[in-house]
């Protein structure tokens, strides 16, 4: 089951760098110094959170039940199927890094595909809400990709999936999935704060990087008028 | 092993989206207080919060939860400058109606209500859907914070624009993508790890 926690890996996690710069403001392209540098310097505590809760699960005092390639994989599946390209290729460079298997990569890269589709969908519970219920894609992790990654990070990416694309759907029934794929309560709230603060981070660097982009436009302009 | 699952009777679970205080129940077990070790407590920042089943199960993680709360009370609290509280809450509920997720929308909505003292809007936001027509400050704040949570994000200059036009700075603008994203990471957890119900316990 934990054929991803080699020894290699292990030397890994503690040779890999610690992130020097704000990940937000690598992505989004903020610049020191830049208006929107200002804005965010105004929410301090927010910004220093957001890049700490980025290391608590990345680089956390304690992997606990949840190996670092484990954590990558699941990242970059994440980062992958929303199609923000700055956010995956991070992940995904972070990914390639940790897995000491390459064939991984390349079955992620595939099973990120068939993942992608358009959220939020889902039921809501029985009563006047279902007027509102809208189907998509129940995904699976099947055949050769299930077997390469093994049930334990299928059952996650399975997971990832429901949160990211139809997080009502949610329900007992996905805990039991995790849990008889090896995945600890502890490990479970880990890997479902993995998912939903990414789909937080994913979500403030398109937001910022939008206004970023608006702005640096209208710089262009005010230069041109100048 | 002490994992197990805690499967609820749903008999109470609330099947519309309501401003009336909802309870929380969990569907994996909460760490026992009997078992925190100074960690744990510093990963809740505030000891009262032990009391709640949703911060003793995330509590499992302490160093997230600590991170993830801390990032949420500067987004959400600090009111030195920047959009005001109500207008806040309202993307947060708007973000978890569109997202389905019936505990947040009653916790935000109520907040949102609080500091606007415009409940019939807020009620209409939870009746009709992030359709409703809320006037056009609002308009623009429900359409940036449904575009900021659908996947793939829809969120672009038009948001920003129409953002603009109504009146906000670049700092509420940021203020606004902040609490919309804020409750990607919330709606999940909620979610995912539990269920609402009409019985609020004591």
């Amino acid at each position: 089951m934990r054929r991803w926690l080699s020894n290699k890996t292990r030397e890994k996690d503690r040779t890999m760098s610690t992130e020097p710069k704000d990940v937000i403001d690598l992505l989004a392209g903020i610049e020191p110094g830049s208006s929107l540098d200002g804005i965010r310097a105004r929410r301090l505590q927010a910004r220093e959170n957001a890049q700490k809760s980025f290391l608590a699960l990345f680089e956390p005092t304690d992997f606990g039940d949840v190996a670092v390639a484990e954590r990558y994989a699941v990242a970059a599946f994440v980062a992958g199927i929303h199609a923000e390209p700055a956010a995956a290729g991070f992940y995904q460079s972070r990914f390639a890094r940790s897995a000491d298997r390459p064939e991984l990569v390349d079955v992620l890269r595939a099973e990120i595909e068939l993942a992608k589709t358009e959220g939020p969908y889902g039921a809501f519970p029985a009563g006047p809400l279902s007027v509102e219920d809208k189907a998509g894609l129940s995904y699976c992790v099947a055949g050769e990709s299930r077997r390469v990654l093994g049930a334990r990070i299928a059952a996650a990416l399975e997971h990832a999936h429901l949160l990211v694309f139809h997080l009502r759907d949610a329900d007992p029934a996905a805990m039991r999935a995790l849990l008889e794929a090896g995945w600890s309560d502890t490990a479970i709230v880990t890997l479902s704060q993995l998912v939903a603060f990414l789909c937080f981070q994913i979500r403030t660097i398109a937001g910022l990087r939008a206004l970023g982009a608006s702005l640096g436009h209208r710089a262009n302009i005010s230069a041109k008028a100048g | 092993m002490s994992e197990s699952i805690v499967v609820r009777a749903s008999k109470d679970q609330p099947v519309t989206f309501t401003q009336q205080e909802l309870g929380w129940l969990p569907w994996l077990d909460p760490l026992p207080e009997a078992e925190f070790t100074e960690r744990h407590w510093a990963g809740l920042v505030e000891r009262s919060r032990a009391k709640s089943d949703y911060f003793r199960l995330l509590v499992r993680d302490p160093q997230i939860l600590e991170a993830r709360t801390k990032t949420d009370k500067d987004i959400f609290y600090n009111i030195a400058d920047g959009l005001p509280r109500a207008e806040r809450e309202l993307a947060a509920a708007a973000t978890s109606r569109y997202n389905g997720c019936i505990y947040c929308t009653s916790v935000h909505a109520r907040f949102a209500t609080f500091h606007s003292k415009r409940r019939d809007d807020i009620q209409r936001l939870l009746d009709e859907g992030v359709g409703a027509d809320l006037g056009e400050r609002w308009n623009a704040i429900v359409s940036a914070s449904v575009a900021l949570a659908s996947t793939p994000i829809a969120f672009g200059q038009g948001h920003i624009e129409q953002l603009r036009s109504v009146g906000l700075d670049d700092a509420e603008i940021v203020d606004v993508i902040n609490g919309a994203a804020f409750f990607n990471w919330a709606n999940r957890l909620m979610l995912s790890l539990g269920e609402p119900s009409t019985v609020v316990e004591a």
